[in-house]
């Protein structure tokens, strides 16, 4: 199961990438293996969203969520 | 002034860094470029409870000091080059205190480089209010460096960390936060070994960044890529191992001397309001309000200081002509270096607001929100969430708004919006439509509701935003991607704007402009105060002789008398004589060879247009009142046919010309700055004058 399969207001844990190059800036930005996720919100055109992760609030394209696989 | 020492801002963005630097420096700071990029570069000094002087920097705001964008990789080559001087003695790293996981990794990162460091936790008082308690002595203790807890939005604590940063160690104390020898261990040895330097994690960064940093030798910089080849030594993976080697360390830093409440975030303020901003139907109708309002007030608030500023310099030039005495001299004074002067200065209201807006809902938030909802539309034409701003702000004037730009990460959706944003109608335009469209379009109302006159210059507005959106999908095409496209970006907390920094960013861009846009303007307004002013042979001088002669000076009053002959002249001088020379290419547009003189001299600026029909027409009276110059031009007939020269199809298609043709120095001044390569100006005027020139002509001869 990947990141961009969750609904609004569903939580997952990150279990690795898929994406080499993407995980690498997902990371620095605190989506790390281990880490809670949940989504906040889907923008109004159904891309992107804005996942809770780390204590903040982040906007990803759904295809760069896709690269994130949970638990 | 000479500083003692030398302090480096570094933070996260949305970290409140610059305000801590406005705070810290007061207005004493200058902008400048950091050497070779066109990175601003703000640095300020900062008077020390010891008596001694700092010298602060503000570094561009970066999650990592791994860039993602060209002002991000700006930190580590500023902290790694000590042949520029420009290595600080101390860094102020600045942390988020309502947001430490995150903030902390950059200071991991910068901890490790070695450099002695103090940490400014700012937002003290909202992670206070939000219930985050942090052992604040013992979190220093951990990382072996002063922590002062400060609020720059209260201007709390920074008397104490003024004193910090005064009685700050000059060697680095700081605890090493991860191993970063097994990482990489052999070529972090070899290049510690060969160029001489004892940092690992400095080592490990020349590995990663030898490619951009521009002033390490190419010899080194080919042996530490000989050496990555030798140890395989795979950038993204290293980079990989160590981001979660930190988050290790931050994750056990936090458990120890931070204490957070489990309350539910989901009924955070941020998030009603974002419930309201981001609704898939509120968010729009909020959004093309805020559009509409940001419109509303760039031409109507400006309206009345534009205007002043115009009076004021018609007002120093006839002053000038009536003391000084008349001459070749006071001429390029007053009608080459005092118009160009003024057409920069009477910009100057509309930037301060467009920046005032655009820095305002970028300091609440608002601004990622739009990013936010727009990044999927956007990206279909090969834009960016991003480039919204520009975009809008190129109604205004394209000048700055390509200045915005710089925040754009990815290189290829950048030059596209700075490609596209010539094309959005700007207020320079205004002038030129509204004169032709006066001229040509009865001023009645269809269906009781909509003038016909604003119908079409909201048509012009519209075709201008159509045209650059099929700009940027066709350069979609053309451009290659020099990196792969993303979009993960923060989306900040909602706050009320600063709004010192508001008038700070409003006061800064406006003196970018002037300095920047005024250099060219004012030389493309000489030259062209030259080609208008001289003719060839003693043609000039012939004139003169002509309208001496007693059957005009009889008939003509003085006044009427020195309008014909600045008529007569400007039509024999270089300015003429060009205009002559492209009137047959410019005849399948509908255009004689005046208003040829007219696109020429509107090179320097668009809304000289006006200014020029007024002199060519030899307008009576008042040559900056419009309907004289509208009068004069509706009763110009063709001398060899008789007929009205601006028809419907000849003001349109002139309208046509001058929504897509660039004509504006400034704008390829600037695009030279930013892009810092003549290829992509010269590429953008060229694909904008066909442009320019296919539109006309095709509306030319529908509308004929």
């Amino acid at each position: 199961m990947t990141l961009s399969q969750l609904e609004v207001g569903e939580i997952g844990i990150v279990k690795e990438f898929t994406d080499l190059e993407m995980s690498v800036k997902l990371m620095e930005m605190g989506c790390l293996p281990g880490e809670e996720i949940r989504i906040s919100r889907i923008a109004p055109l159904g891309d992107p969203i804005a996942i809770h992760v780390s204590g903040y609030q982040l906007s990803l394209r759904k295809f760069e969520a896709s690269t994130i696989i949970l638990q | 002034m000479k500083a003692d020492i030398r302090v480096a801002l570094v933070g996260n963005p949305n970290t409140g860094k610059s305000t801590l630097f406005n705070i810290l420096t007061g207005l004493n700071q200058k902008i400048g470029n950091f050497p070779g990029v066109t990175v601003d570069k703000k640095t300020g000094f900062c008077q020390l409870p010891d008596g001694r002087t700092a010298e602060i920097i503000d570094l561009p705001g970066t999650y990592s000091i791994y860039p993602k964008s060209k002002d991000e990789s700006i930190v580590f080559s500023v902290l790694a080059d000590k042949s520029k001087g420009l290595v600080p003695d101390l860094i102020v790293v600045i942390l988020d205190a309502s947001n430490l996981k995150r903030n902390l990794l950059l200071y991991t990162q910068i901890a490790d480089l070695k450099i002695p460091v103090v940490v400014a936790l700012n937002m003290i008082d909202v992670s206070e209010k939000a219930g985050i308690a942090i052992d604040i002595d013992l979190f220093a203790k951990k990382l072996g460096v002063p922590v002062v807890p400060v609020s720059a939005r209260k201007i709390k604590g920074i008397d104490q960390l003024k004193s910090t940063i005064a009685y700050a160690n000059k060697i680095a104390l700081q605890q090493d936060t991860i191993d970063v020898d097994v990482i990489a261990p052999q070529i972090i040895a070899q290049i510690k070994d060969e160029l001489k330097i004892d940092n690992p994690y400095f080592a490990l960064q020349l590995a990663h960044q030898h490619e951009t940093l521009s002033y390490l030798p190419t010899e080194q910089s080919d042996r530490i890529e000989e050496l990555e080849k030798e140890n395989s030594f795979h950038s993204q993976k290293a980079q990989a191992t160590e981001t979660i080697a930190r988050y290790n360390f931050i994750n056990d830093l936090l458990y120890d001397t931070v204490k957070k409440p489990d309350t539910a975030h989901d009924e955070t303020v941020s998030n009603k309001i974002d419930k309201i901003l981001t609704h898939k139907v509120f968010g729009f109708v909020i959004f093309f309000a805020i559009l509409m309002f940001i419109f509303q007030a760039i031409f109507s608030w400006s309206a009345y200081p534009m205007s002043l500023i115009e009076d004021l310099f018609i007002w120093v030039q006839s002053g000038l002509t009536k003391v000084l005495p008349a001459g070749p001299l006071v001429s390029l004074l007053v009608d080459g270096v005092i118009a160009g002067l003024s057409g920069v200065m009477v910009f100057i209201p509309q930037i301060a607001i467009l920046f005032a807006l655009i820095s305002i809902l970028e300091d609440t938030g608002y601004m990622s929100r739009v990013t936010f909802m727009m990044d999927k539309v956007m990206r279909k034409v090969g834009l960016n969430g991003k480039s919204v701003v520009p975009l809008i702000g190129g109604f205004a004037c394209a000048v700055p708004s390509i200045m915005s730009t710089r925040n754009i990460e990815n290189w290829k959706d950048r030059m596209i919006t700075i490609m596209v944003t010539p094309l959005v109608a700007c207020s320079a335009r205004l002038p030129v439509y509204t004169l032709l469209i006066a001229l040509v379009v009865p001023n009645r109302n269809v269906w009781w509701l909509f003038n016909l006159q604003g119908l079409a210059l909201t048509a012009m507005y519209l075709l201008s935003i159509v045209s650059a959106v099929v700009v940027a999908f066709v350069m979609k095409f053309i451009l290659k991607a020099r990196e792969r496209g993303y979009f993960i970006m923060e989306l900040p907390v909602y706050r009320m704007p600063r709004w010192k920094n508001v008038a700070f960013t409003m006061y800064d861009r406006s003196k970018t402009f002037v300095f920047q846009a005024g250099k060219v303007i004012i030389a493309v307004s000489i030259i062209l105060w030259v080609l208008k002013s001289y003719g060839p042979g003693d043609t000039f001088a012939r004139i003169d002789q002509k309208y001496s002669q007693q059957q005009y000076t009889k008939i003509m009053t003085p006044d009427s008398l020195t309008k014909v002959i600045a008529s007569e002249k400007l039509e024999t001088s270089y300015a003429g004589v060009f205009g002559h020379v492209i009137e047959p290419v410019i005849k399948p547009l509908g255009f004689d060879w005046k208003i040829g003189i007219a696109l020429i001299s509107s090179f320097a600026a668009r809304e000289v247009f006006v200014g020029t029909m007024a002199t060519i027409y030899s307008v009576e009276g008042d040559a900056d009142k419009l309907e004289s110059v509208q009068q004069k031009m509706h009763s110009a007939t063709n001398p060899d046919t008789g007929k009205p020269v601006f028809t419907l199809a000849v003001a349109f298609s002139l309208m046509m010309f001058y929504a897509f043709a660039m004509q504006c120095a400034s704008t390829v001044a600037v695009v030279y700055r930013e892009t810092k390569d003549w290829r992509w100006p010269a590429a953008q005027f060229a694909y904008m004058t066909a442009l320019a020139y296919t539109a006309s002509f095709i509306v030319y001869h529908w509308l004929k």
